[in-house]
């Protein structure tokens, strides 16, 4: 009885966390921006090639998605990989691993079979990946790893600097309020972009302070630190309710490592009457938190142009193909990974969005008006009028 | 309906007289007074954990503020548990609840922020409960559908709701393109309890007064009707002892939680808007029992009923005890599963309404692991995974250990890794003592 009972619930758990796991897997190993973690749960798309004849002549470059059922690969990136292609006369061809690390495998063979000359690759596993970006770069066939890092030092990799998203964000609430207690919510512990975040935060409110730790004679104190189960919103702001009710609300800024988190933050300040009078960060550029940054209760969203990273993509590819040695593709910096591969790289910089520069993802087409400045006092705010 | 009720009743009354030559012991007592002795065990150790935290975070747990955030914090999972309890109770399992909880929840979010304004505007007084009905009914659409793939089709519980668990993640993820959805309307923020979203102190006690006499009521309809059936009954001490303790526990948590006062920044707005001078001391305004609370103590008292006292929920538990002789009795066990499985989508709505209330925001992420924690409340609170037997309060009372031990350790600074090791050890440890005590006491 004892035994049937305990089988039976081990059984749920290991299900249940293998379920967790494999979600999390992406995030974890891949090293990709937060921007899509949200989006990054399961879909059961099937997986699906989508290809374009190519001409053998020319220079072609494939791209491997590893979920193109993610808006905004569709919507943002491949447009600007395409156009940067488009430039340099190159074809584009591409497949859809539909998250599966498996049929990306084979999705690169493919890639190479119909001749592509340089291989773009968001990985949906950048460790599972690596046999066939290993094979690739055998054959004399340039590899970038496109936002999400695989660990082999013979591929190129682009992204965004996810250590100077944390810098920015710490920088903006810094601004506002260059003392007293703060709480940092961090993102999920198994993602490793999380600590990049806080490492970025802490290196900047040390430097700007000179202190060497942030603990009670240094003017910025640390009173509450917590990792986001997930980057659940909901988990967040259990957690930001916590640290208000130890400090019996003496928080005066709040660190939020994404959007989504920051949302949780500011729900459970607003609960406190203290939303607006707190600075709280977050990155990604959410439409919701960017209505937050117009309406006053968040700070800065540090902006991730998808747009950049998809141009910067498709030159280096171009450049690549034509046989430029990858440490002299312009704009390469040295890029230590943690597994401490040195990798040739292109760390684009992100863009911080405060209430001052929101004209920015509106002249970029990121967002509407009407859905920024929802609910947005007239006179407020330049962009909303 | 009836005589099922009776049969049981009986059933009961054999196995407390085969114990009745016990000596007088506290355990005899505790027996008079029919309390579920696994009860009690949970309650002593939530007064343990909750001692102990207060002790470790220097004095902040058991404050009013913090017990009434983690009042607060418990509804969603604890309205959920009470489902979930019926589903293990009938031999089943439903691992989708987090991920239905998303679909649902941002379905709701998608209604009342983009659709219904279409029609009504924005902030119209119907939109909140468009939302919630329509929800509601996705929920139980939702729930029905797994419940007659699994009923009907014969697929096991397990793999129809891991299936859903991918499926309905990916419906949420699908419904808004992986978009945040927010703000909420208006009147809907008050189903998740904060800033405005509670009943205030005095309509507090009422509600603990009327709950208390609802429960001095109960118990004496209840003596009536063993008298009338002729089944033993309670010694008198015992029947008020039972009705001291729980009216005191209801007021008592009552008055706790009055002492929670609106926060400072708000409460200066309030004595603004209403022309009050603002006093020396400070404004003491009680914020009263939060929606959230109200909802989840509501649902547990309906499904406590449900389970106890309506057919469907003693068939339910019949067919959990032994689901061939339920059908050979003449039991529809498909069709009771299939309703079971739709009452728990209709539970997840509620549960979903009030995360997404009180969050202000719909994420597809949302509830994201919830199912284990909805599963352990229920299996902590000594619902039996192989079926026939559980209780809805011990589920409620499994959820507030789960979220006071996750609330306890953020106050402590025990950080989220740390937080899901102890979690599941005290998952683990909690049946173990469980499993090992009824062991004894069968033998």
């Amino acid at each position: 009885m004892l035994n049937r009972k305990f089988v039976a619930l081990v059984a749920v758990l290991v299900m249940l966390i293998a379920a967790c796991g494999s979600s999390e897997d992406t995030t974890t190993t891949a090293g990709e921006a937060a921007t899509t973690v949200a989006a990054e749960t399961t879909t059961t798309a099937a997986a699906e090639t989508t290809t374009t004849a190519a001409p053998a002549e020319a220079l072609v470059v494939g791209v491997s998605w590893n979920n193109y059922n993610e808006e905004r690969w569709a919507a943002w990136d491949e447009p600007a990989i395409k156009d940067a292609l488009d430039k340099a006369n190159a074809t584009y061809i591409s497949t859809d691993a539909g998250s599966s690390a498996e049929q990306q495998l084979s999705d690169v063979e493919n890639l190479i079979t119909q001749g592509a000359n340089v291989l773009i690759i968001l990985a949906q596993d950048g460790t599972a990946i690596k046999p066939a970006v290993a094979s690739a770069i055998a054959q004399g066939i340039p590899v970038i790893a496109y936002d999400r890092l695989i660990e082999d030092p013979g591929a190129f990799y682009i992204t965004f600097d996810n250590v100077e998203v944390g810098r920015m964000q710490a920088r903006a609430v810094y601004a506002v309020q260059p003392e007293g207690n703060y709480v940092f919510i961090k993102g999920n512990q198994a993602d490793a972009n999380a600590d990049f975040l806080r490492g970025g935060q802490e290196e900047v409110l040390l430097a700007e302070t000179g202190c060497e730790e942030l603990v009670a004679p240094c003017p910025i104190v640390n009173v509450g630190e917590s990792y986001t189960d997930n980057w659940d919103p909901a988990v967040a702001q259990t957690n930001m309710e916590q640290f208000l009710t130890l400090n019996d609300n003496n928080v005066d800024a709040v660190v939020a490592s994404n959007d989504g988190t920051a949302g949780g933050v500011v729900a459970a300040l607003a609960a406190q009457g203290m939303a607006g009078l707190v600075p709280v960060s977050g990155q990604d550029g959410d439409f919701a938190a960017l209505n937050r940054v117009a309406l006053g209760t968040q700070t800065v969203s540090v902006w991730k142009d998808a747009r950049d990273l998809g141009t910067a993509a498709g030159e280096v590819a171009v450049a690549l193909a034509a046989g430029t040695a990858m440490a002299d593709v312009d704009g390469m910096v040295e890029f230590t990974t943690p597994e401490g591969n040195v990798m040739n790289s292109i760390l684009l910089t992100p863009i911080p969005i405060t209430q001052d520069n929101l004209s920015v993802v509106v002249d970029a087409g990121w967002i509407t008006v009407d859905t920024l400045c929802q609910d947005v006092p007239a006179g407020t705010v330049d962009v909303c009028g | 309906m009836a005589d099922a009720t009776e049969i049981i009743e009986a059933d009961e009354k054999i196995e407390g007289d085969e114990k009745k030559g016990a000596r007088r012991s506290f355990g005899a007592m505790l027996r008079a007074t029919e309390i579920d002795t696994h009860f009690v065990g949970m309650v002593a150790a939530l007064l343990v954990i909750w001692v102990g935290f207060h002790i470790m975070s220097g004095g902040t747990f058991l404050t009013a503020r913090n017990l009434w955030n983690l009042s607060v914090q418990t509804s969603a999972v604890a309205i959920m548990a009470t489902g979930m309890v019926l589903i293990i109770v009938s031999r089943n399992i439903d691992l989708s609840v987090g991920s239905m909880l998303a679909t649902v929840g941002m379905a709701m979010a998608l209604l009342q922020a983009e659709i219904l304004p279409k029609w009504l505007g924005y902030d119209h007084w119907a939109t909140w409960i468009i939302a919630l009905i329509l929800g509601m009914l996705l929920g139980a659409a939702i729930g029905g559908l797994q419940g007659f793939v699994v009923a009907y089709v014969g697929v096991p519980s397990f793999i129809v709701t891991l299936g859903g668990l991918l499926v309905w993640r990916g419906v949420a993820w699908w419904e808004a393109s992986g978009r945040t959805i927010a703000p909420m309307d208006a009147t809907f923020q008050l189903l998740g309890g904060l800033p405005r979203g509670r009943i205030g102190g005095v309509p507090s006690w009422i509600v603990g007064i009327v709950a208390s006499v609802a429960f001095v009521a109960m118990l004496i309809v209840g003596r009536r009707r063993r008298l009338k059936y002729g089944f033993r009954l309670r010694p008198r001490w015992a029947e008020i002892v039972l009705g001291v303790f729980g009216c005191g526990a209801v007021l008592g948590a009552v008055a706790v939680i009055n002492r929670y006062y609106m926060p400072e920044n708000l409460a200066r707005q309030f004595a603004e808007d209403h022309g009050i001078a603002w006093p020396e001391g400070g404004l003491h305004i009680s914020l009263g029992i939060a929606s959230p609370v109200l909802i989840a103590i509501g649902v547990g008292l309906a499904l406590t009923f449900i389970a106890t006292r309506v057919r469907f929920g003693r068939y339910v538990y019949a067919i959990g005890g032994n689901p061939e002789a339920a059908e050979l009795a003449g039991i529809n066990t498909r069709w009771t599963i299939v309703k079971s499985f739709a009452l728990m989508g209709v539970l997840v709505a509620l549960a979903a309404a009030v995360q997404v209330a009180r969050l202000n925001a719909a994420v597809s992420g949302l509830g994201d692991g919830t199912e284990l924690y909805v599963i352990a409340a229920a299996v902590i609170g000594g619902t039996s995974l192989l079926g026939g037997s559980g209780t809805i309060s011990g589920a409620v009372l499994g959820a507030l250990v789960m979220q006071s031990l996750q609330s306890g350790m953020v106050l402590m600074g025990v950080d989220a890794p740390i937080q899901q090791i102890v979690v599941g050890v005290v998952l683990v440890v909690a049946v173990a003592i469980d499993s090992i005590y009824r062991r004894r006491s069968t033998t």
